[in-house]
């Protein structure tokens, strides 16, 4: 990529670029950017969508004029800060339409760990909880959350059981519900981010409502992938992260239900309605509403198409990888995105990761956010305690191919 | 030629440099992976960038890469310095020295962390907008944990006298916070010569995007602990959780650059077109300036005009001037600004002032349409006002 010109005379920013990395084998006409096609030698195979997407073209052609003229403070009162301002109004209004939500419960964060610390530490803080259950493979953003809230003893904490395939165990939920007094805060995710399974959110806020317990769902891995009817559910809080979806990283939402009222978790402005303080981050706003848009018009097509990219490696790895399992409820309610494989551990298993990368493929053992770590996954060991099996997870988007399984499904045969 | 409207508010946010812009793109677009991914080489490249900007940013203040903890913006670093220190230095003691002219960041924070028990001491400020080091120091108590003084006032531009503020927070023991929002980027900065132990700036300050900012956190001498604020997978050394802004961390590490490359001679050349605006204002009849007129950020200029609204005047050109009677964060507030307040000016007086911000873009063609246009609009305001002195 070649940038071609910045300043034009007039004093007007503008960008060209002659080519730009994207899949799909259209021409998009960028003001910014000129034509942007395909990159076609593209050898990368890039299977960990789960982890962060490629940003969308379109998305970013939305974002330019918020990183170049159209720069105003959203908080001043001059034309630039008017015109910056209407652009955030304007991204929140097309969010919680498609979310069918009240503009006034949409707040932008940082992401969607801010965005769960925030509606976790006010839950306690500001809505009275003094319990909380959730369950023992979240995200670390809730983890890591409810365990500061009970080591410092603000709450009581209690994990609620996993059924055999990984789904939260609806009775237990009620029980722990039914034995607790105290105002309970239940957090749970909607989609698993290692595994994809998907929790009946419904259910699940039926059962809060009938015990008076506040409901928060990280739903990072679902907003931008399922159509949400915010208004018809039963919830609380839940949060979204632009970056899984094709929009831009640094950027997140929090939706707060107008039934309940809470406190800033960051102070010192008056920015998202006195909820979040700090200068918006304009460009990235604009971004997520562009993507999640987007993501909602194309949908139907983009869902099928991908859930069969993920069936497709299922009957090829089973077909062709002796002893390929798969973890979580993988054919039921499950994330259209994500597949999670457990290998038989053998010497050459154990290096499939390494192995992959080396061969331009990439993919995940497990949460990008812990993948430092070497203890291995604390999803798959809550679920499926085999110590003889090597776990990697699979993440597709709408820029995958089918030749790119084969491709992959090849190596595999090779490296295992 | 002239394009209108003219910017003269770059202490409420800059243009991105086009560099910055052309820094970020590649992050946007082919090289999109999580930094978090150490399974793959997306990730690495990803990781490797962050790695490049903390350099950036590090040279810049004089810190090393591992004191740089990358965040939200200045907002959240203000945030995750005074709330951070307070939670782990609890069992030390409860007491933060601050002072009234601060960012709301740091105030508001400061409100948050007296509802939890923290005493706060706000200390006064001086007509030219300075705290009095003696103040400070008798404020000093065997409980006091933090001094939280920011570097460069938002409005006035004055420059508080930091070296010596880090000197008797060292002498006693105590942690030196500044909120250097408005002076990263703008005139030398440098955490060691300066005695400071947390700061915070974010990148759209200093010609870099929105949305991404940093907290310098000493690792030596003392070596400075905060409690996260915001938890999850550990990034950030465990200090700050959430998937990395990557492109906006890498235009902060570049914007970093470029303002550590061109800061004397931008300096120097702003200061030059702020004096000229100056000079060619203060000619109107009774003309002041806010804050102290020799230890102030080159680029900024807060003037009183007496006998004028100062919504009136700003009405008076806005079409074609941006300017901000005070800080953006509070604009939208019709209160005279509390920190010209903090200086002793009458409410008329902070209501008749208005902040100029000079920044890279500006031009000499520029201010000297600013000082025609603003002169001409406060001479017809006068002019319509019967009880204007002049």
């Amino acid at each position: 990529m070649k940038l071609l010109s910045i300043l034009n005379d007039d004093q007007e920013t503008r960008y060209f670029y002659d080519e730009f990395a994207n899949h799909n084998g259209w021409v998009f006409r960028s003001k910014y950017f000129g034509n942007l096609r395909p990159m076609s030698h593209n050898t990368r195979i890039y299977f960990d969508n789960a982890a962060t997407t490629a940003l969308d073209p379109i998305v970013l052609e939305a974002m330019m004029p918020y990183l170049t003229e159209k720069f105003g403070n959203p908080s001043s009162i001059y034309s630039y800060g008017r015109e910056t301002r209407l652009a955030i109004e304007t991204a929140r209004k097309s969010v919680a339409k498609i979310l069918n939500a009240h503009p006034a419960e949409i707040f932008f964060t940082s992401g969607g760990t801010e965005s769960s610390n925030t509606a976790i530490n006010a839950a306690v803080h500001d809505l009275g909880c003094r319990h909380i259950i959730t369950s023992p493979i979240e995200h670390h953003a809730t983890l890591h959350t409810v365990e500061n809230l009970y080591h410092r003893g603000e709450a009581a904490l209690s994990y609620v059981k996993l059924l055999p395939n990984g789904h939260v165990d609806l009775e237990d939920l009620e029980q722990l519900l039914a034995a607790h007094e105290e105002k309970t805060l239940v957090t749970l995710m909607h989609a698993n981010n290692e595994i994809g399974n998907i929790l009946d959110i419904h259910a699940v806020g039926n059962i809060c409502k009938k015990y008076g317990a506040i409901f928060h769902s990280d739903t990072v891995q679902t907003v931008g992938h399922f159509p949400f009817d915010l208004r018809n559910t039963p919830v609380h809080f839940i949060t979204g992260a632009g970056h899984k979806f094709h929009g831009p990283k640094g950027v997140g939402i929090m939706y707060i239900n107008e039934n309940v009222k809470i406190k800033p978790h960051i102070h010192g402005g008056s920015q998202e309605r006195n909820m979040r303080a700090g200068t918006e981050n304009l460009y990235g706003i604009v971004g997520f509403a562009k993507a999640l848009e987007l993501a909602t018009t194309n949908y139907e097509h983009d869902s099928a198409y991908i859930k069969g990219l993920k069936l497709y490696m299922m009957e090829q790895l089973q077909k062709t990888i002796k002893g390929a399992a798969f973890n979580g409820d993988i054919l039921g309610k499950s994330l259209y995105t994500v597949l999670s494989v457990s290998f038989p551990k053998t010497e050459k298993s154990e290096m499939i990761l390494f192995n992959l990368d080396i061969n331009n493929i990439c993919a995940s053992g497990g949460s990008a956010c812990t993948s430092g770590a070497d203890q291995g996954s604390h999803v798959i060991r809550a679920i499926n305690n085999n110590p003889n099996q090597i776990t990697v997870r699979f993440s597709f988007s709408k820029h995958n191919t089918k030749e790119e399984i084969d491709q992959v499904i090849a190596k595999l045969k090779e490296i295992i | 030629m002239l394009h209108f409207p003219i910017y003269l508010d770059y202490n409420a946010t800059t243009p991105c440099d086009p560099q910055v812009v052309e820094a970020m793109l590649p992050y946007f677009t082919t090289q999109f992976g999580n930094a978090a991914s150490r399974q793959h080489a997306l990730g690495w490249q990803a990781e490797e960038a962050v790695d490049y900007a903390r350099k950036q940013v590090a040279a810049l203040i004089g810190a090393d890469v591992t004191e740089i903890v990358f965040t939200s913006g200045a907002t959240e670093s203000n945030n995750l310095a005074l709330k951070g220190l307070a939670e782990m230095y609890a069992a030390k003691g409860n007491h933060i020295i601050t002072c009234v002219t601060e960012h709301k960041a740091v105030l508001d924070a400061c409100k948050h962390l007296e509802k939890q028990g923290v005493l706060v001491t706000y200390l006064p400020v001086d007509r030219e907008g300075f705290i009095s080091l003696e103040q400070l120091e008798a404020a000093i108590t065997p409980q006091t944990i933090l001094i939280a003084i920011m570097y460069a006032n938002n409005e006035t531009g004055v420059i508080q006298p930091v070296e010596e503020i880090g000197r008797i927070a060292k002498q006693h023991g105590v942690i030196f916070f500044s909120d250097a929002t408005q002076a990263v980027g703008k005139i030398p900065v440098n955490v060691l010569a300066d005695g400071i132990d947390l700061m915070s700036f974010s990148a759209h300050k200093l010609y870099g995007p929105k949305g991404v900012g940093a907290l310098y956190i000493r690792r030596k001498n003392p070596r400075v602990r905060i409690t996260a604020q915001i938890d999850g997978g550990g990034h950030e050394r465990g200090a700050r959780s959430g998937t990395l802004n990557v492109p906006g961390i890498v235009g902060l590490g570049k914007a970093a650059e470029l303002c550590r490359l061109h800061l004397q001679a931008e300096g120097g050349r702003l200061s030059q077109l702020r004096d000229q605006l100056e000079q060619g204002l203060l000619l109107l009849e009774g003309v002041q300036v806010n804050g102290g007129a020799d230890n102030r950020l080159p680029h900024v200029s807060n003037l009183a005009f007496p006998n004028v609204d100062g919504n009136a005047l700003m009405l008076g050109f806005n079409k074609n001037i941006a300017v901000a009677t005070g800080s953006a964060c509070t604009s939208a507030s019709m209160e005279p600004s509390f920190v010209l307040k903090a200086l002793g000016l009458p409410d008329d007086l902070a209501r008749s002032s208005l902040r100029f911000s000079l920044g890279r873009f500006t031009t000499v063609a520029e201010i000297e349409y600013t000082i025609q246009r603003v002169s001409e609009t406060v001479r017809s305001l006068r002019a319509l006002d019967p009880f204007s002195a002049s």
